[in-house]
């Protein structure tokens, strides 16, 4: 780990200016990503500003009859609100099949989005990764690439994002909210948060130097069943290899609207419209499923140790979303 | 050296203390209250600076250059250790030792020359005076390699295999009885199947950590380690010191598995730095540096060919290992041995090969030969069960040895059968689906299956020392280690039972090389061999104590006849006359009194083949869109001897278990041909179970007691869990699925491809 110093943030505006105007300088809330990741030095911070403190912890309803989650919420708190339960059960869900019980009492909900990818090859200092040392090349094509992405990749990068709640919070809608270092606002829609790979993957997200997530917030829950499916290789505490977030509104025998995101595949939250468009207004069914899968999944390409996932992500996709069309 | 713990029960005086009890761990309210320190926790009187290991990051070369500048003027540091200021050691030598214990004790160099012979090797130590300094200095040091090619691939078209000259532990590398070639031609039943069990890694809780404090000539190094002797003898033979001037203690240890059996890079980076710098220092491997630096299982392919009559007789047996090895160290796997001694065939062979690759050397590790032997000769089973219409349990019976069927010996005892059938009946195998992929539930398969365990019975020689004082109060010592596995217990159960006195008058000191040497916990061997010197022990001290108190002027008992002497409630009986065992040494012997006791293989060593048995039983669902693996219960049966200690036994059994739980569903590093370095080096990625893939899991002792291998008719059971289990639930998924798998661990990927969509 490299020396930093390091300071606790008197308010908002005051975190958000103290980042913007050192190169270096993160913001640290749980701690459970970036420390690991300042250890093996992989990030090399030289000032952290701690934002802790800030009154980020509320969760309160919106006007609109959503709700707004501020950045602090720990994992474990915003999974238990019973607001949450009831109304967006499947963000629930998908925080629960997430890392374990301590990690969830620590992780945050803004540093939950911004976590960054487990490529091993990521964390492995003296291996090439343009993510890492852009420019230097990607150790996982051509090598262990088995949880690597299948959709939105690119020949610089194929590692995937690993969260479940930013899957969850895609199928919902939810917006981003932030803070920039001149104390202006602004919130946009949660698709917009991370970018694709491209030619330069160590550009991660859309937000500016400095700019700080102050709450994630939930449009009024949609109608329909929501269903959180992870699929890994042991029962808990592993990453996804694939994840479906479906919200599926039928009546009547119809489909009327659906709402599609995966997880595991790709390098952001994946939100599928070719998937949703499948299924909107059609009759339910097991085929219209599996049509809908394929198109979520026609895009999709894998090297090496990853195809099997882009026929997993099919299966799971099909399966979860007759699931979520089921009349209850 | 004051010690700031004393391991002694805490529980109410008089709970069962006899041999056979479920008596709870003497040391546990230690641990749970966190006084038991483990190595890297140890206080000095002197400070100890931390040292910070750097390893390659190439996986075989030379170095050219190393900048230490920046490092060595960063904050806090105090020296950087390299080849070129390393003080001098003993070379490493040959890949094979002359003799098979030398394995054990060779010197293990580090920092000796510019050649890396694996990733990860360390190329530098950085002391400095707090962990994080030390750390992030080590990150400064510039190095340039000289990178050489490598070989990585076993099953590369140019990979060197060979034949050892013998396997772990000494067994012959084949074995060959009959005909093979012929009995399998004209076999009417034929099965001949590859698995492939991958590279392993041990990953005890644990890390591997050392502090080494010289005073003078004298060394003591406080680590976390199985067997103390060798820890000591490594060092000794590394730095060219006698081993009377190693002293090293472990009290308390957070897991082994295998991997603390031998001295490691940090111990003996530790040792070096405490020498040059003239203070103690301490060193651990990071987990990371754990999976390089600290041992593996080899990654094997095993060909299993069997040949049976109709009847399911086995006419011929074939077992094939070729597994990776270390260019510069071998070792051998023996997982061919155990099908030495499973089933009954006039014809079979046995074979070990090895392909030499650039990496680090294999260890033994959790159950070496039978853990990854059985995986394979256990589906081969069931396979062949399968071809056969049978059930697996009777094709076992069918073709149960009377003798060892390679020794040509009797068996000391077993019971396989036994726990085969009592298992079945526990777990309501008649409930099988007959029909691989029949029964579902829901979007679940659902599947059972078995495999029997079998694991050597080994007796490691050794001694202990039982003494009494004027109060009654008793002590056993010994250099033998508690790895988490029950022995402080069960040797204070012993001493308790034998001396007659209450648990809570037993304090049992281990871990300290200063005491009588033992051969230390490995090879399932701990339990069995230590309590019996400490059960040897006991007979020469109640001789002492007895022909005191018939002797002694003092004594009330004196002139009693010292053959009926019986020791029971913390009293000597002689006769009809019966004293306190305080009130009498505080007469016969106020300094009390001590005795020596050993363990040694006997002839029935030889004249006898001494395994242990069991069967396991697996239930699984499979889920029918994704393939997702687990296990829903599992129940061992397990005949292995007299249980000292059902509770401490149980859990090892469990453990065990669980191991292979892992083996077959999830365990494997993974080597990355290009450039020869372990990929998923940590706990997030390296999969062992949680809680929420092992639900279920039971285990049963049977009744059995074998005189053949010691006096207390008990046989080493650490291992005997993880012998086979792993193959009960890979047979568990081919009858949920009708897909087989041999390629290990079975994942989802290698399922779900081949279940029906929709
Ligand atoms: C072993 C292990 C297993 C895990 N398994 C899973 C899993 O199965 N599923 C899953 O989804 N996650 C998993 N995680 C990841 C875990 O969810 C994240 O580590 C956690 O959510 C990060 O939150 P944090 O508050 O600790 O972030 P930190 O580590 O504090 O920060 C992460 C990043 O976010 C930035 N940041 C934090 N807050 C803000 C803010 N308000 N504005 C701008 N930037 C900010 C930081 O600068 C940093 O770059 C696992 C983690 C571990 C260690
Ligand atoms: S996939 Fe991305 S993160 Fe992984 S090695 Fe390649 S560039 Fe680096």
């Amino acid at each position: 780990m490299k020396p930093f110093t390091y300071e606790r943030a008197a308010g908002l505006r005051e975190a958000a200016a103290a980042v913007a105007a050192r190169p270096g300088t993160k913001f640290i809330a749980g701690g459970t990503n970036l420390i690991d990741l300042m250890k093996l030095e992989i990030e090399q911070p030289i000032h952290l500003v701690d934002i802790n403190r800030l009154p980020l912890r509320l969760i309160e309803e919106t006007p609109e009859g959503g709700l707004r989650i501020g950045a602090q919420v720990p994992n474990s708190d915003l999974a238990a609100d019973m607001r949450v339960r009831r109304r967006y059960p499947l963000l629930s869900q998908a925080l629960l099949s997430g890392a374990s019980a301590q990690l969830r009492n620590k992780a945050s909900t803004a540093g939950n989005l911004l976590q960054r990818t487990r490529c091993p090859y990521f964390y492995e200092r003296g291996m090439p990764c343009n993510k890492r040392d852009p420019g230097s090349g990607c150790s996982a094509r051509g090598g262990f690439n088995r949880l690597h992405a299948i959709l939105g990749a690119s020949e610089a990068c194929i590692a995937v994002h690993p969260s479940d709640m930013a899957v969850a919070m895609t199928a919902l809608d939810a917006r981003v909210e932030t803070i920039q270092s001149d104390g202006r606002t602004r919130a946009f829609p949660l698709g917009e948060l991370h970018r694709l790979p491209g030619t330069t993957p160590h550009i991660e997200t859309t937000l500016a130097a400095g700019e700080m997530i102050t709450a994630v917030i939930l449009p009024p829950p949609p109608p329909g069943r929501q269903l959180y499916r992870k699929v890994r290789d042991r029962a808990s505490y592993a990453f996804a290899l694939v994840s479906v977030a479906a919200i599926v509104d039928v009546a009547a025998g119809r489909i009327r609207s659906a709402r599609i995101a995966m997880g595991g595949v790709a390098p952001k939250p994946w939100h599928s419209a070719e998937g949703e468009r499948a299924l909107a207004g059609r009759a339910a069914g097991d085929e219209i499923c599996a049509a809908a899968a394929d198109a979520a999944l026609s895009g999709a390409r894998a090297e090496g140790h990853a195809a099997f996932k882009i026929e997993l992500a099919r299966r799971t996709l099909r399966r979860t979303l007759a699931e979520a069309a089921q009349d209850v | 050296m004051a010690k700031d713990y004393i391991v002694q029960t805490t529980s109410r005086p008089g709970a069962a203390t006899a041999i056979g009890q479920p008596v709870d761990r003497i040391d546990g309210a230690l641990k749970v209250t966190g006084r038991a320190r483990y190595a890297y926790e140890h206080r000095l009187d002197r400070a100890a600076a931390f040292g910070y290991i750097l390893g390659a990051s190439i996986a075989k070369g030379r170095i050219l250059e190393i900048d230490t500048g920046d490092a060595e003027r960063a904050p806090g540091v105090i020296l950087v250790m390299t080849h070129r200021n390393a003080p001098s050691q003993a070379a490493f030598g040959p890949a094979v030792t002359p003799t098979v214990p030398e394995v054990f004790t060779r010197a293990r160099p580090v920092l000796a020359s510019e050649r890396i012979r694996y990733h990860d090797e360390p190329v530098a130590l950085v002391v400095a005076e707090t962990f994080e300094e030390a750390r992030g200095a080590a990150r400064l040091i510039r190095l340039r390699y000289a990178s050489e090619p490598g070989a990585f691939d076993a099953a590369a078209p140019n990979a060197e295999i060979y034949r050892p000259e013998r396997t772990n532990a000494g067994f012959p590398t084949d074995s060959i009885l009959g005909d093979f070639d012929r009995a399998f031609a004209e076999a009417p039943v034929k099965l001949d199947a590859v698995y492939a069990t991958p590279f392993e890694s041990h990953n005890p809780m644990e890390p591997h950590a050392a502090i080494a404090e010289w005073d003078g000539d004298r060394l003591t190094v406080h680590t976390s380690a199985q067997t103390l002797a060798n820890i000591q003898a490594g060092l000794a033979n590394t730095l060219r010191i006698s081993p009377q001037n190693v002293r090293v203690i472990s009290p308390f240890i957070g897991g082994g598995f295998g991997s603390k059996l031998i001295v490691h890079p940090e111990t003996v980076c530790a040792a070096l730095a405490a020498r040059v710098l003239g203070r103690p220092v301490r060193v651990a491997l990071t987990r990371q540096q754990m999976f390089a630096n600290a041992g593996h299982r080899p990654a094997m392919k095993q060909r299993i060919r069997l040949g049976a009559d109709r009847d399911g007789r086995l006419t011929a047996i074939e077992h094939e290992v070729t597994s990776s090895t270390s260019r510069f160290e071998e070792f051998t796997e023996q997982s061919a041995v155990p099908t030495r001694a499973l089933y009954a065939a006039a014809n079979r062979r046995t074979m070990h090969r090895l392909v030499r690759l650039d990496t680090n050397r294999g260890e033994w590790m959790r159950a070496p030969g039978e853990a990854s032997g059985l995986l394979a000769l256990e589906c081969a089973m069931d396979e062949l069960a399968e071809q056969l219409g049978l059930d697996p349990i009777e094709l076992r019976i069918r073709n149960e040895p009377e003798r060892d069927p390679e020794r040509n010996v009797a068996f000391s005892s077993r019971n396989l059968i036994a726990c085969m059938r009592d298992g079945a009946e526990r777990f309501g195998w008649r409930d099988r689906p007959v029909k691989p992929g029949s029964r579902r539930e829901g979007r679940k398969l659902i599947g059972y299956g078995m495999a029997a365990a079998i694991r050597a019975n080994y007796l490691g020689p050794g001694s202990a020392r039982v003494a009494i004082d004027a109060r009654g109060q008793v002590t056993v010592q010994a250099d033998m280690t508690d790895i988490g596995t029950g022995t402080y217990t069960i040797l204070a159960q012993v001493a308790a039972e034998r001396l007659g006195v209450p648990l809570s008058a037993v304090k049992v000191e281990l871990g300290d090389s200063s005491l009588p040497r033992t051969a230390g916990s490995g090879g399932s061997w701990g339990a069995s061999s230590s309590s019996t010197a400490v059960h040897n022990a006991c007979l020469i001290l109640r001789e002492q104590i007895a022909s005191a108190a018939a002797s002694h002027e003092r004594s009330p008992l004196r002139g009693a006849n010292i053959s009926e002497a019986r020791f029971e409630g913390g009293k000597l009986h002689l006769g009809s006359r019966s004293e306190s065992l305080g009130s009498l040494l505080e007469r016969i012997a106020p300094d009390g009194l001590m005795a020596e006791g050993s363990a040694a293989r006997g002839e029935t060593y030889r004249t006898y083949s001494q395994h242990a048995f069991g069967a396991h039983f697996a239930e699984v669902a499979v889920d029918i869109d994704t393939g997702e693996p687990r296990l829903r219960r599992m129940l061992g049966v397990f005949a292995a001897g007299r249980i000292l200690n059902p509770k401490t036994a149980r859990s090892q059994m469990i453990g065990g278990m669980i191991w292979g739980v892992g083996a077959a569903l999830m365990e494997e590093t993974v080597l990355d041909p290009r450039h020869g370095h372990f990929v998923n080096r940590d706990l997030a990625e390296y999969h062992v179970p949680v809680h929420a893939d092992v639900p279920g899991v039971e285990a049963v002792f049977l009744p059995e007691e074998d005189d053949k291998g010691n006096p207390l008719g008990a046989k080493g059971i650490g291992e005997l869990g993880n012998c086979g289990s792993g193959a009960a639930v890979a047979n568990a998924i081919y009858n949920a699925t009708g897909v087989r798998v041999r390629d290990f661990p079975i994942t989802l990927d290698k399922i779900f491809p081949e279940l029906p969509v929709g």
